[in-house]
Order: C-alpha cells, then sequence, then structure tokens
C-alpha cells in the first residue's frame, strides 16, 4: 500500500470501474448506461473537442466579421510564421540578442549538460523506442528553451510573450512551493490556534484573481500606497514599478504567490498530518536532529504529493491572464504579457485567426511541460522504487 | 477521519524557542495575508482626496471615514450596474455550478458502476467526421450538405473500420479524457466558441455564459466525485438492485444520500470557480450578462482607477466567498485532498 501510493504521483486515474452492479442488465438499464455519462461527453464534445478541432483551423485562416457573418481566407501557416518570425511587435519569442562568444559559451554548456544528461540515462536503463523518441524530444525542447534564454536574456535582447509566460509560471511556483511547504511545516506542529492559521491561511485562494490584482496595484503603489514611507525610506519614492520590467513580473509574481501559497499550504499540510509519527518518534529517540528527520523522513514521503501539486499548478498557471491584465496590461511594452493574454489582445483587434494560433502555441507548451514533467517523475519514481 | 487529523499527535515535538519563532512566522504570514484584505477595507472608507495624497492607515485617526465610496456603489449612480451584475454573477454560477454537478456526479458514478467499452475506431471517425463537416461548413459549402455528407462519411467508415478494429477503451480512458479537458487551456477553445455563440445570437446572454461554465467545470466535477463515489461501498446499491430498483432509483435515493460531504465540497469549488471567473465572461459578456469580476476590471477607465469605488466592489464580490470559506474550511481541504492526495 505504501509503495503503491508512492508510486501514484500523478492524477490517479489507473482504478476506475469498481465492479457491474449484478442485475444491470436488462434493456431499461442498459439505456440508463447511457442516460448518465451522455450529457457530459457531449458536453465536452461540442464545447471543448469541436471548438479545439475548429480552433486549428481558424489559426491558419485570416478571419473576418463581415455583415451577417464571416469571412474565412486560408492563409497556411502565416500566422504561425509572425508568431515565431515575424516583426518585433508580434513576435512571441521577443527581441534576440546577437550572439557574442559569451553567449555561445553559455549556450554551448547547457547543451552540453542537458545531452550529457540524456546521454547518461540512455545507458543507464533500457527504454524503449517510444521512451527514446520522448527524452530525444524532451532535450530538443529544452534546448530550444536555452537557446531562447541566452539570446533574450541580459543587454540587447528583451523576453517575449512565450519566456514571460514561463517565468510566471516557474517562478512562481518555485516560490509558493517553498513558501507553502514552510507554512505547513510550522503549522503542523502542536500549536494552539491551528484552526485559526487554517481558515486565515486559506482565504486568498478564494478571492477571485482580479480582485487580487487590483489589491496589490494599491498595496505596492509606490506613491499612496501602505508601504509608501518604506519606499520614501530606501529612496524609491520615485520609482513606478509599472515602467520597469522585471519590478512589473515581481510584481505579478508577488500577486500570484500572495494567492497561490494557500493551495500549496492545505495539501501539504494534509500530506504532513498523516504522516505516520513512529518513524519520527523512533529517529528522535536514536537521535536524528529535525533537518535530519525532515530529509530523510518527511521529504520521502511527501515528495510525491508535492509532484501532483506543482503539476495542478503548472497547469493552472500557464493559464494566467487576470493579474497582467489588471495589474499591468502587459505593460511596459510586452513585459509582463502572458500568452493567454497575447491571444486577448489579438482577439480584441478582432485578429482571431492569430489569436487562435497564440492559443494553440500555448496548448503545444502546456502539454510539452505537462507531459515532461509527469514522465520524468515516472521515470525517476520507478527508477528509485 | 478529519477528526483525527486534528486531535493527532504532532510530527515534531517543538521546543520552546521553536515554538516562539513557530509562532512568530505564522504571525508574520498571518499579516501578509490579511493586511491587503484590510487595505482595501480601510480604502473603501476613504475620499478620493484621502486615497490620492499618500497613505492613512487608521480611519477615525489618520482620517475621517466617510461611507461614499458605498454610497455610490449601492444606492448612487452606479447601482443600477452593480445591482445587475450582482444579480448576474449570482444566478450565473450557482445554477451552473448546480447542474455541472448533476451532469458531472451522473457521469462519474455512471464511471464507477458500469462498463464501457467504447471502440477507438468508431471514436476517430465520429471525430473525423465532424471535423470534416465544420471545415467544409466553413469553406462555404452550406452547412446542410456538409452535414449529411459527414453522415453519410460517419456511416460509412462506422460500419467498414469502427467495427473491425478490436482496440476497446475502458472507464479509465473514459474519466482521463473527460479530466484531462482540464489541462485544456480556455482560450483554446474560446475563439471559435466565441464565433459560435455570435452566430447563434447568443453572445451576452446568460445561457452562453452558464452552458460554457458547465463545461469548463465537468472535468473537476467528474474528477472529485469520481474519487468520491469510488469510497462507497457497493452491497448497498446491490441489495437495492436485488430489490428492483433502477439505476437512477440507486443513484438518487442511496448513492446521492451517502456523499452529501463530496457533493458540497464539489460544489462549493465549483461555486466559487464560478464565482471568481473572469475570460469566460471577458469573452461572451458585454454588458446584459456581465459578471463581477469584468465590472471590476474594467473600472480601470479612463480617469485612472477609482480605488475607493473598486475597494467596494471587490469587497462585495469577496464577502460572500470569504463566508463560504470560513464556515466550511474544513469541506474545502477536504475537497482539495479527495483530488490531490489519491
Amino acid at each position: 500500500m505504501e509503495a503503491e501510493a508512492k508510486r501514484e504521483t500523478s492524477i490517479n486515474l489507473e482504478s476506475g470501474f469498481r465492479g457491474q452492479l449484478r442485475l444491470f442488465n436488462s434493456q431499461t438499464e442498459r439505456w440508463s448506461k447511457f442516460i448518465f455519462i451522455m450529457p457530459t461527453v457531449l458536453a465536452l464534445l461540442f464545447l471543448s473537442i469541436f471548438p479545439l478541432i475548429a480552433s486549428i483551423y481558424l489559426s491558419l485562416t485570416n478571419f473576418k466579421f463581415v455583415k451577417g457573418g464571416f469571412q474565412l481566407r486560408f492563409v497556411g501557416l502565416n500566422n504561425y510564421k509572425d508568431l515565431l518570425l515575424g516583426s518585433d511587435q508580434k513576435n512571441f519569442l521577443g527581441l534576440l540578442a546577437p550572439m557574442t562568444p559569451m553567449r555561445w559559451i553559455v549556450l554551448g554548456a547547457l547543451i552540453a549538460a542537458l545531452f550529457f544528461y540524456l546521454i547518461r540515462t540512455l545507458l543507464k536503463t533500457r527504454i524503449s523506442l517510444g521512451g527514446l523518441l520522448g527524452r530525444i524530444i524532451l532535450a530538443l525542447g529544452l534546448s530550444a528553451l536555452a537557446w531562447l534564454a541566452v539570446r533574450t536574456l541580459g543587454p540587447g535582447g528583451r523576453l517575449g510573450t512565450l519566456s514571460v509566460t514561463l517565468v510566471f509560471v516557474f517562478l512562481g511556483i518555485t516560490i509558493q512551493y517553498l513558501l507553502g511547504l514552510g507554512l505547513a511545516l510550522l503549522a503542523s506542529q502542536d500549536l494552539r490556534g491551528r484552526r485559526f492559521f487554517r481558515v486565515v491561511f486559506l482565504l486568498p485562494m478564494m478571492i477571485t484573481p482580479v480582485g487580487v490584482a487590483y489589491m496589490f496595484k494599491m498595496v505596492t503603489d509606490t506613491s499612496m500606497g501602505p508601504l509608501t514611507p518604506l519606499w520614501r525610506g530606501v529612496g524609491l519614492a520615485n520609482f513606478a514599478w509599472i515602467n520597469d520590467p522585471w519590478a512589473a513580473r515581481g510584481a505579478i509574481i508577488l500577486a500570484d504567490t500572495w494567492q497561490w501559497v494557500p493551495f500549496m499550504f492545505i495539501v501539504l499540510l494534509a500530506a504532513l498530518e498523516s504522516q505516520p509519527t513512529d518513524i519520527v518518534e523512533a529517529a528522535t529517540v536514536d537521535g536524528a536532529n529535525s533537518w535530519q528527520i525532515f530529509r530523510s523522513i518527511t521529504w520521502p514521503g511527501i515528495f510525491p504529493i508535492s509532484l501532483t501539486l506543482v503539476l495542478i499548478r503548472m497547469i493552472e498557471a500557464f493559464k494566467i491572464i487576470d493579474l497582467p491584465n489588471v495589474m499591468t496590461g502587459g505593460a511596459p511594452g510586452s513585459a509582463t504579457e502572458s500568452l493567454t493574454l497575447r491571444a486577448f489582445i489579438n482577439w480584441r483587434a478582432l485578429d482571431l485567426g492569430s489569436s487562435a494560433a497564440v492559443a494553440y502555441l500555448l496548448l503545444i507548451v502546456v502539454t510539452f511541460f505537462a507531459t515532461a514533467f509527469v514522465q520524468t517523475i515516472r521515470q525517476r519514481s520507478l527508477g528509485n522504487g | 477521519m478529519m477528526q483525527r487529523l486534528f486531535q493527532r499527535k504532532t510530527l515534531f515535538a517543538p521546543s520552546p524557542g521553536g515554538t516562539v519563532l513557530a509562532y512568530l512566522l505564522l504571525i508574520i504570514w498571518t499579516i501578509i495575508v490579511l493586511f491587503p484584505l484590510y487595505w482595501l477595507v480601510v480604502t473603501s472608507f476613504k475620499q478620493r482626496i484621502e486615497v490620492s495624497s499618500g497613505p492613512f492607515y487608521i480611519p477615525f485617526v489618520d482620517f475621517k471615514p466617510t461611507t461614499e465610496p458605498w454610497h455610490y456603489i449601492l444606492v448612487g449612480d452606479l447601482s443600477n450596474d452593480t445591482l445587475r451584475t450582482f444579480v448576474n454573477t449570482l444566478t450565473i454560477a450557482p445554477v451552473s455550478a448546480f447542474l455541472a454537478l448533476v451532469i458531472g456526479a451522473g457521469s462519474a458514478y455512471a464511471l464507477v458502476r458500469f462498463n464501457y467499452r467504447p471502440r477507438l475506431a468508431a471514436i476517430l471517425s465520429f471525430i473525423a467526421c465532424v471535423a470534416l463537416a465544420i471545415v467544409t461548413a466553413t469553406l462555404g459549402v452550406s452547412w446542410q450538405i456538409a452535414l449529411v455528407a459527414s453522415l453519410v462519411v460517419f456511416i460509412l467508415l462506422f460500419q467498414t473500420i469502427g467495427k473491425r478494429f478490436g482496440r476497446m477503451l475502458g472507464n479509465g480512458d473514459i474519466a482521463f479524457w473527460m479530466i484531462s479537458q482540464r489541462m485544456l487551456p480556455p482560450i483554446a477553445v474560446l475563439i471559435p466558441i466565441y464565433i459560435l455563440f455570435q452566430q447563434l445570437h447568443l453572445l451576452d446572454t446568460h445561457f452562453a455564459l452558464i452552458v460554457s461554465y458547465i463545461t469548463l467545470n465537468l472535468p473537476i466535477v467528474v474528477w472529485l466525485m469520481r474519487d468520491y463515489f469510488l469510497t462507497i461501498p457497493i452491497e448497498l446499491e446491490e441489495s437495492a438492485s436485488i430489490d428492483g430498483a433502477s439505476p437512477f432509483q440507486i443513484f438518487r435515493k442511496i448513492v446521492l444520500p451517502l456523499s452529501v460531504p463530496g457533493l458540497v465540497a464539489t460544489f462549493l469549488f465549483v461555486l466559487v470557480f464560478t464565482w471568481n471567473e473572469y475570460l469566460l465572461a471577458l469573452f461572451l459578456s458585454s454588458a446584459k450578462a456581465q459578471t463581477l469580476p469584468v465590472v471590476i476590471a474594467a473600472q480601470n477607465g479612463v480617469r485612472g482607477p477609482q480605488w475607493e469605488y473598486m475597494s467596494v466592489l471587490i469587497l462585495i464580490m469577496i464577502v460572500p466567498v470569504i463566508a463560504v470559506a470560513i464556515v466550511l474550511e474544513r469541506y474545502i481541504s477536504r475537497g482539495l485532498l479527495i483530488g490531490a492526495i489519491k
């Protein structure tokens, strides 16, 4: 059971059907079988699957509303070409700085490390053709990201919509996870008023992201927000974070963190509380310190659930739009523009084809990261288990 | 089970110094959580001049509180807008959450108790034909012809390929398909949905939003309720089935009453989610069916953000949700756990 739970790192789907009721065989009951499931299937087909198919087609066209309907002009991959190779403003990769020797070295080192790791795992474990293919795709995808990071970070470059989304997702989740874990460890102790902390810590998650966005815009304002004395004290009274790319991203990540630490906190707290205490007690008797206990008992216990948590948050975080749209509107320039926000902006400009193309690229990116994450974990947990 | 968790002995035996440090850190985070909310409340009682001329922290000491913003939003110039959108949100969120719960719980139950064996080839040929219909219709062929043509193609494919290739899917696959729709970024399907509702002249109606929210929430409902139904013993249902009860009667009279905690948790989850939803509302509503998040976001108007009015609106929006959170904290953490811990 323990080992089973450990292996169960991703969404639990294997154990499905529990055994048919014995008498559910007659004609009416065969009908009820379909009546139960059909509403969901139809709803998902008509508002999820078919739109998805239509969306591919839409992303290959130039869309125009005309009187009494709309007009589609097939343009092939032009929308995608604009996004990947187009002019600076339309480009979602960002402004690419010229390659300097320094950049070549960093890029070379990153890719070498990546392929070293790939070849090492290939030599160590025997894998199927599909696994090999998957890993090669993963390595290529990550190399492309390394290339993008090297070209857009630093002087002369500017992050594009894609990189900005990745920054929001990965920086945000890292901070949220660490804070959530820390708080859960604290709150799992036998303290008075634990229920109070639980309820309070839960609140931010329930608030509408639009509200959170305005609240943080207000609270972090450097000229009239509550922290103004502090800003004056450090000489930033005339500094408006909305004009600085990284400060603006920081503000958005701050708001996102405030909102989503509770999610990590609640689930990790429950995971900590459901851990058996006897091993910890035995270790304490043997003279292990808190760090050792955490490292070798608590951490392995909460590792699987942590992975699930990160996966769930990752999927949600890629959809981010409320916070950047309300807090900055993507400004300065497109420094805080997430992919969904970009799709929204294109939609507002009635450029529906291009909007669908952005949405599709987002879908590809999400699928890439979610699959890579799940596969890497499955491999790791199988390797260790 | 939750009772046991609360009364259990702790994982770490705290030392006195550790306890003080723990309290200190927890209180710091409490302040971080509560301070923005406090600032929201304070700002909602300020006049414009007090908002813009630097921070004033404590009412009655730093500034004289006024109810003018509340007046403006609730009975003054903006009251019609506020009332309309509040009523919109108040109808759309519960109705769609309830319908999603009913539909999703039924499907989740069916996935646990019935055995489905759809054929992969049949499904693929069906989807291919719909894709064909969509493409030909958008290419300018009249939609009736497109529909009939793809129907014919589907029947042909179904009779030939669909019945031959035996690869069958199980309940796990169906459940995975349903739940995986949650991974889909809504923006990827939203633009065709927008065009669909635009063509049907259903944009900016409650109907469009409710239907979209039901679809958006079904994956969560199926996921959470399926995990819940898996924990219900089958014996009761079996004896009812022997007594001649139909599946619907069993579901309504036995299964649903047994799963009230799970249903409540899921309902709240979906309710809060819909209550707070922004992206779909932004695309599918413009005036009549507008919900609160859209109105709040729209306050960033020509004259710049009007913080005091905005604070009132946000408070109106979050007070019910916070009340729900406080009253039903245990249900909520359990609802999260059903999905995550399993």
